[in-house]
């Protein structure tokens, strides 16, 4: 497995109502081919707007965004440089991913036009492509509001397929649509990522559906990751006391009387983020230094990074007992 | 006895083809103090169910049977009898908070007022009142809350501002009809523990409406689980959760991503819930369910007992125990 | 999760819904009588519209169903021969003036920037003159013909289709589907004419349907102002110029009149209809 793609000290900022506001404040990840890295924070945690600017649609106001050992550029009037377009991205709304005065199939050939191949060969291969998300080949000639959310979102893939795409972005791709066909979406998106030895950043916060499909997890808060490990490492051990929260706050359909934990407080405005850590107001177990330092991002002994005080590079997770 | 006992409602919808039954014959009760879970996919008529029992079905929209609430019939209620129910005897909360809250008012205005509405209260003691709620539910600084509007407050607090509003009338019932779906894992946390904790200080009932069976595991005491407009399972939480025996809840389950860890692959019930109007003839989820056998088709499902808490409306009962009432 | 989806019932808006209206068969049917008319204005008119045989300014009568004019030439059958100066020519200009209002519209609305305000700031002046004045202008400093009178309302009716397209392709701009274009390498121009083209041409279309009738009281304006047809073209502006001045033999006006008032009604009917139909909102209204 390669690396694939590399953030180094990413920060997105944007303007509203001629105020600054930081949505990403400093991300650094990297994700390797064949790999599923879930994405996952609350509202106003800036994971969107993370995707947006990995793919070329927002540009870093500081930091880079590396794709297969290239700077990846933000998009522009011209073409897409050819060798950034197998870096490709599937939206949340299937209703408005697709244009709803085209048919399907001159839809999923764009990519291939764009890239020289003629239109009888492209169409050839758009009902390959359909076989492949698992749609007839008569869909080539209706229009999008012929099919379902999630026939839809099929068909969004299949056009991002036909760029032969590397990297794929999915930004919140099964938060509309209905349980089963988040289940077929699903399973297409893990099956596609084996088969083409892609690698995936599944942006979602639906955290039971991110722990059954993603290999790696990235938790964000406020702009900031606070922890990277593996999914086994999330669920199980969480290290940072957000993490903690976020896990403990997810229902479990089992019948007993757990009662999901909850956390007090609200997601401070991004326009003033607290001092020190970002999470200190919420924290239980803050000490009167995270008021004031933002903590580092360590490597813990298991290889998983958190950004917390209370955890020291190289050692293992600290289980945290609240102090008092 | 129950506080509220729904027998053989029926709800027959005005649709663009002609009548259709939204919910069939459903049957349920539920006693003071207890919350009842109401599962299903879209489709299934849960939602209509809520809205009968308020007097809120949309136009041309009927419902026979009966509902028995605090000691009398409110089924064939006229509309002024429904408004005086509505937030003072039964009080509802939806998905979206702002169907309940107006955008232009303070939120000292709207819950004053509705509470006058129905109370006879002073201005002062009113506002009292309305202060404490907010205290109730939570929300931090309940004064400068008044004199805010709707849209400075976050989803989950618009969400406790509209339980506030709800439980202004101290109704002896609380619909909640999807209330946590649209948010974020921490604050939906936030607003079951404040469901639960109404129950256990006021006996507030609640019926919950939702598809999420994990927010019922920690919320419901029963649940009902509904399908094509028909209860086809209901049960203690625990035990519905635990042991289901109907196929169509047994395929929710399996489905569910949180509960098995087989690999990366999601299963999920083949086929999708049929539309309002074109349910399948007896049990109508007997094209999606792999049991099925000729006899599912030709008349609704029988009621089986399975305990004295546990029921299921299937002819074939395809999970059978010996230790079944009725088998 | 709504569920309540009880009305909703998806159909591909077309024309049938069209056919189900009473204004727009009335409007339809009126156009086709007056294409009728034009096409075989040769043998459904009853005298050649130029020739001036017979006695000025009869009333109507058995002989002459709308009289005669003021050179003894019949009415009736110039007002028939007036619709094939007056109908294409005002098609033509709706052509015309969508077509770069369109263009001039969507590099605003694509581009942004200097370019959107700069045009943006031109249609400002263009709104700032009455039609009727500005195309006196132009036609006037063109020369009397009815070519130039066409290049006069062009010049006049294309903002109205610019601020639209721009308003359009604003909003379509913002969709997933533009962005998900330009991830996979197409540029500005083909996602312009690929993807955008298709969202703009309903609108227009019924802009344009609209328009025709606006176009049509413009050119017979410049007309009836000696600006636009000449004598001794068959044109119903110019027409109704006659009998404004000769009031008194009230035929010589009123049935050229009455023509430009049933074209122009007839279009706007349909326009109207059209917009219903294709404006999702009224659409479902329509349908039931």
């Amino acid at each position: 497995m390669k690396e694939i793609l590399n953030l180094k000290d990413v920060v997105v900022e944007y303007e509203r109502h001629g105020q600054k506001i930081r949505a990403v404040s400093g991300v650094d990840l990297t994700l390797k081919s064949g790999e599923i890295l879930g994405l996952v924070g609350e509202s106003g945690c800036g994971k969107s707007t993370l995707g947006k600017a990995i793919v070329g649609i927002l540009k870093p106001t500081v930091g880079e965004v590396t794709f297969d050992g290239m700077k990846v550029k933000k998009l522009t009037r011209g073409q897409r440089p050819k060798h950034l377009r197998n870096l490709q991205m599937i939206f949340q709304d299937p209703y408005g991913s697709l244009n709803p005065r085209r048919k399907i199939g001159s839809q999923i050939i764009d990519g291939l036009l764009v890239g020289g191949m003629k239109k009888a060969a492209a169409m050839e291969k758009a009902v390959e492509f359909l076989a492949r998300v698992g749609l007839p080949k008569d869909a080539n000639d209706r229009y999008p509001h012929q099919f379902s959310g999630g026939q839809r979102q099929r068909i969004a893939i299949a056009r991002a397929l036909a760029a032969a795409p590397s990297v794929i972005i999915a930004d919140e791709p099964i938060s509309a649509l209905d349980t089963s066909s988040q289940a077929q979406v699903s399973n297409l998106l893990v099956k596609l990522v084996e088969e083409f030895d892609m690698g995936m950043v599944f942006i979602s916060h639906d955290l039971s559906i991110v722990r059954r499909i993603s290999d790696r997890v990235a938790v964000m808060y406020l702009g900031k990751i606070v922890e990277i490990g593996t999914t086994t490492q999330i669920w199980e051990n969480p290290s940072h006391p957000y993490t903690r929260a976020l896990i403990s706050a997810i229902p479990h359909a089992d019948g007993s009387s757990f009662m999901p934990s909850d956390l007090p407080g609200d997601v401070p405005n991004p326009m003033y983020p607290p001092t020190g850590c970002r999470f200190h107001p919420r924290c239980p177990v803050a000490l009167p230094a995270c008021a004031i330092n933002e903590p580092e991002f360590v490597t813990l002994s298991d290889s998983r990074k958190v950004a917390c005080v209370l955890q020291k590079a190289g050692t293992p997770p600290n289980s945290m007992i609240i102090p008092g | 006895m129950k506080l509220l006992k729904v027998t053989d409602l029926t709800v027959t919808l005005a649709t663009s083809s002609g009548d259709a039954q939204a919910v069939r014959n459903l049957s349920f009760d539920l006693g003071h103090g207890e919350i009842l879970g109401i599962a299903g996919e879209s489709g299934s008529g849960k939602t209509m169910t809520a809205l009968s029992l308020l007097g809120l079905l949309p136009y041309k929209g009927r419902a026979t049977g009966s509902v028995f609430f605090d000691g009398r019939e409110i089924l064939a209620s006229s509309k002024r009898e429904y408004r005086d129910i509505r937030g003072k005897d039964i009080a509802m909360i939806f998905q979206d908070p702002m169907t309940s809250l107006h955008p232009m008012l303070t939120v000292e205005t709207q819950l004053t007022e509705h509470l006058r509405h129905h109370r006879k209260v002073s201005k002062d003691s009113a506002r009292q009142i309305v202060l404490e709620l907010l205290n109730t539910v939570k929300i931090p600084d309940p004064a400068a809350a008044l004199r805010a509007h709707p849209n400075q407050f976050s989803g989950g607090m618009r969400q406790r501002i509209a339980i506030a509003m709800a439980l202004a009338c101290e109704p002896k019932l609380l619909i909640a009809d999807e209330p946590t779906t649209a948010l974020d894992v921490t604050v939906q946390a936030g607003i079951l523990k404040l469901l639960h904790q109404l129950r256990d200080e006021r006996k507030l009932s609640i019926i919950i409406i939702t598809h999420d069976l994990g927010v019922l595991s920690s919320l419901a005491d029963r649940i009902m689980i509904m399908y094509a407009g028909s209860e086809v399972e209901s049960g203690k939480t625990s035990e519905l959760l635990t042991q289901p025996r109907h196929p169509y809840t047994k395929g929710l389950i399996s489905a569910l991503p949180g509960l098995s860890q087989d690999g990366k692959l999601l299963t999920s019930i083949k086929g999708m819930p049929p539309e309002l109007g074109n349910f399948a003839s007896g049990c109508a989820f007997h094209p999606r369910c792999a049991f099925a056998e000729s006899s599912c088709s030709q008349a609704l499902p029988p009621a089986l007992d399975i305990s004295d808490s546990h029921r299921i409306f299937c002819p074939i009962n395809p999970f059978a125990q010996k230790s079944d009432i009725t088998s | 999760m709504s569920t309540l989806k009880i009305f909703k019932k998806r159909k591909n808006v077309n024309s049938n819904s069209i056919w189900r209206q009473p204004l727009a068969i009335v409007g339809i049917s009126i156009i086709v009588i007056w294409f009728i008319l034009a096409i075989f204005a040769p043998w459904i008119a009853p005298y050649d519209p130029y020739s001036q045989a017979g006695d000025k300014f009869v009333p109507p009568s058995a002989a002459h169903w709308m009289g005669t004019d003021e050179l003894s030439r019949d009415v009736l059958s110039r007002v028939i021969y007036g619709a094939r100066t007056s109908l294409p020519y005002a098609l033509l200009l709706v052509v015309l003036s969508a077509t770069l209002g369109s263009i001039i519209g969507a590099i605003s609305g694509y581009f942004g920037g200097k370019v959107d305000s700069f045009i943006m700031r031109l249609t400002d002046v263009f709104f700032a003159f009455p039609g009727i004045i500005l195309a006196m202008a132009v036609a006037a400093a063109l020369g009397p013909q009815i070519r130039n009178a066409v290049i006069a309302v062009t010049i006049v009716a294309w903002p109205i289709y610019a601020r639209l397209v721009r308003g359009l392709i604003l909003n379509a701009k913002q969709n997933d589907y533009v962005t998900a274009s330009s991830l996979l390498g197409s540029s500005s121009i083909r996602t312009l004419i690929v993807d955008l083209r298709p969202n703009i041409s309903g609108p227009v279309f019924v802009l344009a349907a609209l328009e025709v009738g606006n176009a049509l009281l413009l050119l017979s304006g410049l007309s009836f102002l000696g600006l636009g047809a000449q004598p001794p073209t068959a044109e119903w502006g110019s027409m109704v110029s006659m009998g404004a001045i000769n009031f008194d033999r009230w035929w010589v006006g009123l049935f050229p009149g009455l023509a430009i008032l049933t074209a122009v009604l007839a279009f706007n009917f349909i326009g109207d209809t059209l917009r219903d139909a294709l404006d999702p909102r009224t659409a479902k209204a329509l349908r039931n």
